[in-house]
């Protein structure tokens, strides 16, 4: 789809046996090499963001993840929304507006909702809705932030957002509906829960 | 430097972020959220103490006593309903987006069936 914006696609493939490879292989030559770019980085996956920013040419860069949890099309209305406030970072909402999610059952928006509120307690973070993993950074504000950032996993994302605040950046915020992981499976269980404990109280005490 | 509102009111509407400093870039000040609480509370604590425990020749009125003396256990009482309330509204207006899910289903097998026509093969 051509709508007068200029982008490229960065596939970070942490070499797991998925068929990544051969489909982002194809795609590249569908469409041109200067609009796939394809890496290989066998880390673990936080790193593979920095990884990935080396190669981006643009001046601003979209995280999401490749499940299609999230939108294609959102990126458009996310690129008119921080052309609307000029902001640094624009990060999606579930809480919010008409943001929403699908296939949910009541203990995980229970879960959701709480967690949500106790993180806006505590951290007061200037922004409803933190553990979504697709936002649209300005490429020096993603720089600047994975710089200072430690943690991993979706807290990464909380620290993402709360040390913006932190350094004066400006978040803007759209309504997104989540759809429940299209392909692969989606985790809440004890464990999820109690790292979620654990990172939110870090950056209580850190940040 | 603290916030201005510690706990936000849901009932508000989509509020506008506001930019806490005027340079975009520079600092807030150094101390955590926890530093932020402590001082808080210290500040709160140390005030209730003074006036709730006085020793006897500076205490206040008695009814004022009366009602400080409880206080930070109906605080927290407060807190707890309000928590509750505030979770509970957020809990039963989570949007369900039935048209969402169902547009990004079309939109897959549109892309699968354009890709397809492309030369890929999945």
């Amino acid at each position: 789809r051509f709508s007068g914006i200029d982008f490229e696609i960065i596939i970070i493939d942490d070499g797991s046996p998925d068929g990544t490879q051969e489909v982002a292989q194809q795609l590249e030559k569908i469409y041109g090499s200067d609009k796939i770019v394809r890496q290989l980085f066998l880390f673990p996956s936080g790193t593979a963001y920095i990884h990935g920013m080396k190669y981006a040419t643009g001046n601003f860069i979209v995280i999401m993840d490749a499940d299609l949890s999230h939108h294609v099309r959102l990126h458009f209305i996310y690129c008119g929304k921080q052309k609307e406030g000029n902001f640094d970072i624009v990060s999606g909402t579930r809480y919010k507006g008409n943001g929403g999610v699908y296939g949910w059952d009541l203990k995980r928006k229970l879960i959701s909702r709480g967690a949500n509120f106790l993180t806006q307690v505590l951290l007061r973070p200037g922004a409803s809705d933190l553990t979504g993993s697709f936002r649209l950074y300005r490429k020096e504000v993603l720089q600047k932030l994975m710089e200072k950032c430690v943690s991993k996993g979706y807290v990464f994302q909380m620290e993402m957002i709360v040390r913006a605040r932190q350094l004066g950046f400006t978040v803007g915020e759209v309504p997104i509906s989540f759809v429940d992981r299209v392909y692969g499976e989606s985790k809440l269980g004890g464990n999820e829960i109690v790292s979620f404990l654990k990172g939110l109280l870090t950056l209580f005490a850190t940040t | 430097r603290l916030s201005p509102s510690p706990f936000p009111l849901f009932l508000l509407p989509f509020p506008p972020l506001p930019s806490p400093l005027s340079h975009p870039l520079s600092p807030q000040a150094a101390m955590t959220k926890l530093g932020q609480w402590l001082c808080g509370l210290a500040l709160l604590g140390s005030a209730w103490a003074a006036l709730a425990l006085a020793p006897p020749g500076l205490q206040p009125p008695a009814p004022l006593r009366q009602a400080l003396l409880p206080l930070p256990v109906y605080l927290l009482v407060a807190f707890g309903c309000y928590s509750l309330a505030t979770v509970g509204y957020r809990l039963a207006t989570f949007n369900d987006c039935e048209e969402a899910a169902a547009e990004l289903q079309e939109h897959i097998r549109a892309a699968r069936a354009d890709l397809r026509r492309r030369g890929l093969r999945l």
